[in-house]
């Protein structure tokens, strides 16, 4: 846990310098006047938490502060980090379900360049670490050469790969997957879809259509959508939330590619005004560059030097 | 793209348009929400108080408060300087006039370069350039086979070399493009951040080595606050002489166009704004301020159509409509062009005022495949006098083309409507549209 924990925090010490570490430089020794709560706007605006959110933040940061009487710049700091911390910790679930039916399905959607095949190659990695029997499903078959990449990722962590001919029905590799992953006593079957911007209804429909022939399989409950967020991105990433949710549900989100000077910020944004919750945070190249998201020790590394 | 900011701006300047008299104070106001929406499309934090800033001076001004109309001028100030913003005139890539002519993309992961390499590779194909692609991701996996696949569906050759490093990779790839006399060397080099100083030093070297003639940074047009930073990291390190926003299909509001030029100065040279090969733009700064605010990309549209429309068919069209002898015939031939413009939503969505309108309405490209196959399953007597379509007609059309019997209908239905509405058009002028360009419309 401890060597977990600063992992993290080397990743993120590049958003820490950068932004809201910032907020304790800013708020130390002072008293909180409007000049101060600008300045906090600014940091939260920059951090790409978006204007509501924002907005609602420092509204209650003010309401908890006069409620409390509360001036002192140290503590309007800890009452900040509690409130970020407090959104993110909302919605919480288990990543890995307790025992029960199986397999359980993680079917991987998301815009383009997100990060899916890479994801999914170190979900299978965790879950495998965990002792897990895993499969892969590689239903990108629009991306030229999606399926080799894929194939490569399964290879390096040794599980169960399924894959169709490029320009195949996916739906039809999801449903000879889920049938597969059942036949083999298989715990995780990890569907790869390709990115699509949530705008395009047909490519839509077509993830509709991957989610609605594994539940002929699979029973629905035991079918997990979860959305994969590029961690650079800004506030459309609500509207991709919101738009994947509609078509697939969502169960819970991956951020990836916090390694860099993004704030992922809209994190907190999508939690919010959304209540999905996070599952992983993506922070590196590697195949163990996956964790489990925790709120506490996330703020803490985005807080503390 | 850019919808919802146009939005934003088309229910702030609503209030504001009809209004005659503006105070300090609903200027104000107004400019707080344009603040909003700048702020809520990614529009990075600083520019955007610069840019509220710079307005409010303007618009506060005698020019504003004391002309005629104070909304409109109001918008010309906030266009003229999204304008400025963005960078005045489109500019465009070097072209390739010598052996070879090198393009070099980089980016992060996953902005699109890959694609972007086929797109470029494509468009320059077809002006009878000879083009290399140049395999430089050496990291991701299976990145090298994507590229091959891409070239090979546009019959474009790729360099590439096992075993070896990008920098080595490229300066053989430009003695190869050298000795084999090719026009256009595009360098796809690996997705990196801009705080990976061995991978930064990686494409110091690669630029170093060949010399590129365009260094462009590829940047997903959905990216946050961060796009400054990126930007600017690549900027000051690499020189680079432009920028590719890609994904602007989407929804994003793509206020990182806004914050990538301010902030480095770089022109934004190409938009990306579909999945196909096909799908490259020129960056116009002037047509998308008027997006942002509504006005539509009329100059955009005509362009579209003159590529599109064979204008000699449209003046022969133009007859039949005056004539009123347009028939189905002509009505299939018309589809033919349209299509030959692109996908149907960007094309309405340049229209002024459409935008809005379609907010939310999927444009059913399959609707016009209906249409073609119901007229296709048309005997050309029938499609030169839809009159004759009797019931056991309709029967046939609808069983040969896959339809029911109600879209025939409604087919007709709609172009007998339409007849009516060419024959009242006749009598007056229309302002404002290309000749021939885009008479119908259409609701199957």
């Amino acid at each position: 846990m401890f060597s977990k924990l600063k992992r993290l925090k080397e990743s993120l010490a590049k958003t820490r310098d950068s932004l809201l570490g910032k907020i304790s430089q800013i708020v130390g020794g002072r008293k909180l006047d409007d000049d101060l709560i600008d300045e906090i706007e600014e940091i939260l605006l920059k951090a790409d938490l978006g204007v509501a959110a924002t907005d609602k933040i420092i509204q209650r940061l003010r309401k908890n502060a006069s409620e409390n009487n509360i001036s002192d710049s140290d503590a309007v700091y800890s009452l900040l980090k509690g409130e970020i911390t407090g959104i993110l910790s909302r919605q919480k679930a288990a990543v890995i379900s307790a025992e029960g039916a199986k397999p359980v399905v993680w079917l991987i959607t998301g815009v383009n360049g997100t990060g899916k095949t890479t994801t999914v190659g170190k979900l299978a990695h965790y879950f495998k670490s965990n002792n897990k029997n895993v499969m892969i499903a590689a239903c990108d078959t629009f991306r030229a050469a999606a399926v080799e990449q894929l194939a490569i990722w399964a290879e390096r962590s040794g599980v169960a790969f399924m894959k169709a001919q490029s320009g195949a029905d996916p739906a039809s590799v999801a449903f000879d997957a889920a049938i597969s992953a059942k036949a083999k006593n298989i715990d995780y079957l990890l569907i790869d879809t390709a990115g699509r911007l949530h705008t395009k209804a047909n490519l839509m429909e077509e993830l509709k259509k991957i989610r609605r022939v594994t539940e002929k399989v699979i029973p629905p409950e035991q079918i997990l959508s979860k959305l994969i967020i590029d961690g650079t991105t800004g506030q459309n990433a609500l509207s991709q939330v919101k738009v994947f949710t509609e078509a697939v549900g969502c169960d819970g989100l991956i951020i990836t590619k916090l390694d860099g000077t993004a704030r992922g910020g809209i994190m907190v944004a999508i939690a919010e005004e959304l209540s999905v919750p996070v599952d992983f945070i993506g922070i590196g190249e590697k195949i163990d560059d996956l964790q489990v998201f925790e709120a506490e020790s996330f703020v803490e590394a985005l807080f503390e030097g | 793209m850019f919808g919802e900011l146009i939005d934003k701006f088309d229910d702030i300047f609503r209030t504001l348009r009809g209004s005659g008299k503006l105070s300090e104070k609903n200027i104000k106001d107004s400019l707080r929400e344009v603040r909003r929406a700048l702020l809520e499309a990614d529009v990075n934090y600083k520019v955007v108080k610069d840019f509220i800033a710079h307005v409010e001076t303007e618009a506060v001004g005698e020019k504003v408060l004391k002309s005629i109309e104070p909304g409109q001028q109001l918008v010309k100030v906030v266009h003229d300087e999204l304008v400025r913003l963005l960078g005045e005139k489109a500019e465009s890539m070097t072209p390739a006039t010598k052996f070879p002519t090198i393009y070099m993309l980089c980016g992060l992961q996953g902005s699109g370069k890959t694609t972007l390499s086929g797109k470029l590779a494509l468009l320059n194909k077809r002006k009878n350039k000879k083009v290399l692609l140049v395999a430089a991701d050496i990291y991701r996996p299976a990145a090298v086979k994507q590229l091959k696949i891409l070239a090979d569906s546009i019959g474009v050759e790729v360099f590439q070399m096992e075993n070896t490093k990008p920098p080595v990779i490229c300066e053989e790839a430009k003695r190869h493009a050298e000795k084999n006399f090719f026009d256009l060397m595009i360098i796809d080099t690996a997705g990196r951040l801009h705080i990976d100083e061995e991978l930064m030093i990686e494409l110091d070297d690669i630029k170093a080595g060949v010399a590129p003639d365009e260094l462009i940074l590829v940047a997903d047009s959905m990216t946050g606050q961060d796009a400054v930073n990126l930007a600017d990291k690549f900027h000051q390190r690499l020189k680079l002489t432009g920028v590719a926003l890609t994904k602007l299909d989407g929804d994003a509001r793509g206020g990182a166009a806004i914050s990538i030029r301010a902030v480095t100065g770089c022109p934004i040279k190409l938009v990306s704004v579909g999945e196909k090969l096909s799908d490259l733009e020129v960056f116009h700064p002037d047509r998308m301020a008027s997006r942002i605010l509504g006005m539509g990309d009329i100059v955009g549209l005509v362009e579209k159509a003159q590529g599109a429309v064979d204008l000699k068919e449209a003046a022969k069209i133009e007859e039949k409509l005056k004539k009123q002898s347009f028939t189905l015939e002509d009505f299939y031939d018309q589809l033919q062009q349209i299509k030959k413009m692109g996908p149907l939503e960007s094309i309405l969505g340049m229209i002024p005022g459409v935008g809005k309108a379609l907010k939310g309405v999927q444009i059913d490209e399959k609707g016009m495949g209906r249409v073609e196959a119901m007229i296709q399953s048309m005997t050309l007597e029938e499609r030169r006098n839809p009159n004759i379509i009797d019931g056991s007609r309709k029967l046939r059309i609808a069983s040969g083309s896959g339809n029911s019997v109600q879209n025939v209908n409604l087919l007709l239905k709609q172009f007998f409507a339409m007849q009516k509405m060419f024959k009242n058009m006749g009598k007056m002028k229309i302002k404002g549209l290309p000749k021939g360009a885009f008479p119908f419309q259409m609701n199957i």
